[in-house]
């Protein structure tokens, strides 16, 4: 019997995107019925994964892997794309970029991501992967009367289709040492064999370490980040990051959990190159996007770090990490998409000065945020690096752990400068006064979040207790 | 005469892929030329799992090639489309002058 029903979040968000592209192109100004229905599409798909009580289970010939971390990681993509989807819609329309295949090309990202974080096959990993990321080419460009825009998908084009290469040749490579394409199948025979697969998993870790923007392969961050709409940016920061980082604990945990010795010494150095370069370069930024590309290049330093602890609680600690950084990164784009005088959106940190005697509500979410992000308690960011350092340190990698402290700490200087320009410098012109309450929602959740996270603090523990991925 | 097995293939491939990445990383001048060399290494991806399906006699490694060959001509659309909307908006495609943003 060809198990249909296990896969039915994937084949209903498959027909509506199709139906939506019928509909968006027989109706004129069809963007804001398609925006409505994309939004629709995404609250009920979390109905769907919510409400299905399927065992963990493993359909298709082994080749796709329902178990509770792709569900998990699944809810994690439809929640952060649903709170996007309602920040940046106020923003398409001012830009002048309301077509309605933004929304359509959202969704078949995610469902890329969906088909990418539950595969157990390369073939089906790799079509996911492309499927993602093809869809983020188009995003990236998506404002094409712009010349930044353009430039960003074009660097974020070559740059992705050559990380999508290289991964290639180490699937290619890990098919041929191994003999099959199955993830459970190479992780028993990788064991015995060692120089060809050690190539492979170099190169598919190279190709991986590109999609989640880790350093030495961040490049392309901070000017895909600047060039791209606002609103995709969002995107960027966020849902690829949670699928990128779901995808490497499988990888790292399934197929090449035998060759653990050979990884952990690659995922040390890029997370530690990744938490020294996210503080130290987003020192100097004037341009808040490029900023907050940094500070994502740092934070998946962090969340590597989990990973390379190579345990249980490590991968828990990275899951939590990559929440609370979705929830934190939420309220910061809420906060960028409300920068606005007129029509026109501002970008420069400097245009913040003395927002808090204009907007003291406004300040005070992001000081939270901002705060948050440093990881100063008791908000849920101190939580998120303290899990991080403390499965770090059980797995006895103490170096890495006083560097990652030495970095949070070097990092708290840019997010507290923000703060010191908004509290203490001379007012400039207030902002414009739209009432978005999508928007205000939305920073206020995020915000209410990363307050009270300390009142209940093992409330992840309790959800991920039923999460493991061998 | 030289029996010609599986690392002859394997060499190619690494050759081809190897030329690939020279082509991204040396090109100054065109776009278009790393859209080639990407579909160079795309296709000495595909050497190799030609080659190793039909030395482990296993079909799948082709049926990858397949997907893999679909994938590949996806991607070139969606290169060219962005090429062709960048070089609207420029007025040139040279690599040395795409640089609107550093820092």
């Amino acid at each position: 019997m060809i198990p249909i029903k296990y896969i039915i979040p994937e084949i209903f968000l498959s027909i509506s995107i199709f139906s939506l592209i019928i509909f968006g192109v027989f109706k004129k100004e069809s963007f804001s019925a398609v925006y409505k229905a994309s939004i629709l599409i995404i609250s009920l798909l979390f109905l769907m994964i919510l409400t299905n009580d399927n065992e963990p289970i493993k359909i298709f010939n082994n080749s796709i892997n329902l178990d509770n971390f792709s569900i998990f990681v699944k809810f994690l993509i439809l929640i952060s794309t649903f709170f996007i989807l309602i920040i940046s819609r106020r923003y398409l329309v001012d830009i002048n970029n309301n077509k309605f295949e933004y929304p359509i090309i959202i969704l078949l990202s995610i469902l890329g991501m969906f088909i990418m974080v539950s595969a157990n096959d390369l073939i089906v990993f790799y079509l996911g992967l492309e499927l993602q990321s093809l869809s983020l080419y188009i995003l990236a460009a998506i404002d094409r009367d712009n010349l930044k825009s353009s430039e960003a998908g074009l660097k974020y084009f070559v740059l992705s289709a050559l990380s999508s290469g290289l991964l290639l040749y180490g699937c290619s490579l890990l098919y041929g040492f191994t003999g099959s394409t199955n993830f459970e199948i190479i992780s028993n025979s990788i064991g015995d064999l060692k120089t060809g697969t050690i190539f492979a998993m170099v190169f598919i870790l190279v190709g991986l370490a590109f999609k989640v923007s880790a350093v030495p392969f961040h490049m392309w961050t901070p000017d895909v980040y600047q060039g791209a709409p606002t609103s995709v940016t969002s995107f960027f920061s966020v849902v690829p990051k949670i699928a990128g980082i779901a995808v490497f604990i499988r990888f790292m945990y399934v197929p090449f959990n035998e060759i653990i010795n050979q990884w952990q010494f690659i995922l040390i150095f890029i997370s530690i190159a990744s938490m020294i370069l996210g503080a130290v370069a987003a020192i100097g930024q004037g341009n808040i996007k490029r900023l907050f590309a940094y500070s994502s290049i740092g934070h998946i330093g962090y969340a590597i770090a989990g990973i390379a602890a190579g345990t249980e609680n490590g991968l828990k600690s990275t899951l939590i990490y990559i929440t609370i950084y979705s929830i934190m990164n939420i309220g910061a784009f809420g906060f960028i998409f409300l920068m606005k005088r007129g029509t026109k959106y501002i970008e420069e940190i400097d245009e913040l000065a003395g927002l808090s005697k204009n907007h003291p509500m406004m300040s005070l979410s992001l000081l939270v945020i901002l705060f948050s992000l440093a990881g100063i308690p008791p908000l849920a960011g101190f939580f998120a690096k303290f899990y991080i350092f403390m499965s770090v340190i059980e797995s006895g990698m103490y170096t890495l752990a006083i560097i990652g402290l030495v970095t949070t700490v070097v990092s708290a200087f840019y997010y507290i400068r923000i703060v010191k320009i908004m509290y203490f410098d001379d007012p400039r012109k207030p902002f414009e006064n739209d009432k978005e309450y999508g928007i205000y929602t939305s920073m206020a959740i995020s915000c209410l979040l990363l307050i009270t996270f300390f009142l209940y603090p093992s409330i992840f523990s309790e959800i991920l207790s039923n999460i493991s991925i061998y | 005469m030289i029996e010609i097995g599986l690392g002859h293939y394997l060499t190619l491939g690494a050759i081809i892929f190897s030329l690939g990445m020279i082509g991204i990383f040396l090109n100054r001048k065109n776009v278009i030329v790393i859209l080639m060399s990407i579909e160079l290494i795309l296709l000495a991806v595909n050497i190799n799992l030609v080659s190793f399906s039909i030395y482990l006699e296993d079909l799948v490694g082709q049926i990858f090639t397949m997907l893999i060959l679909t994938v590949a001509a996806a991607e070139a659309a969606i290169g060219l489309a962005i090429i062709v909307v960048y070089y609207r908006n420029k007025g040139s495609i040279r690599v040395e002058e795409i640089n609107e943003m550093k820092g």
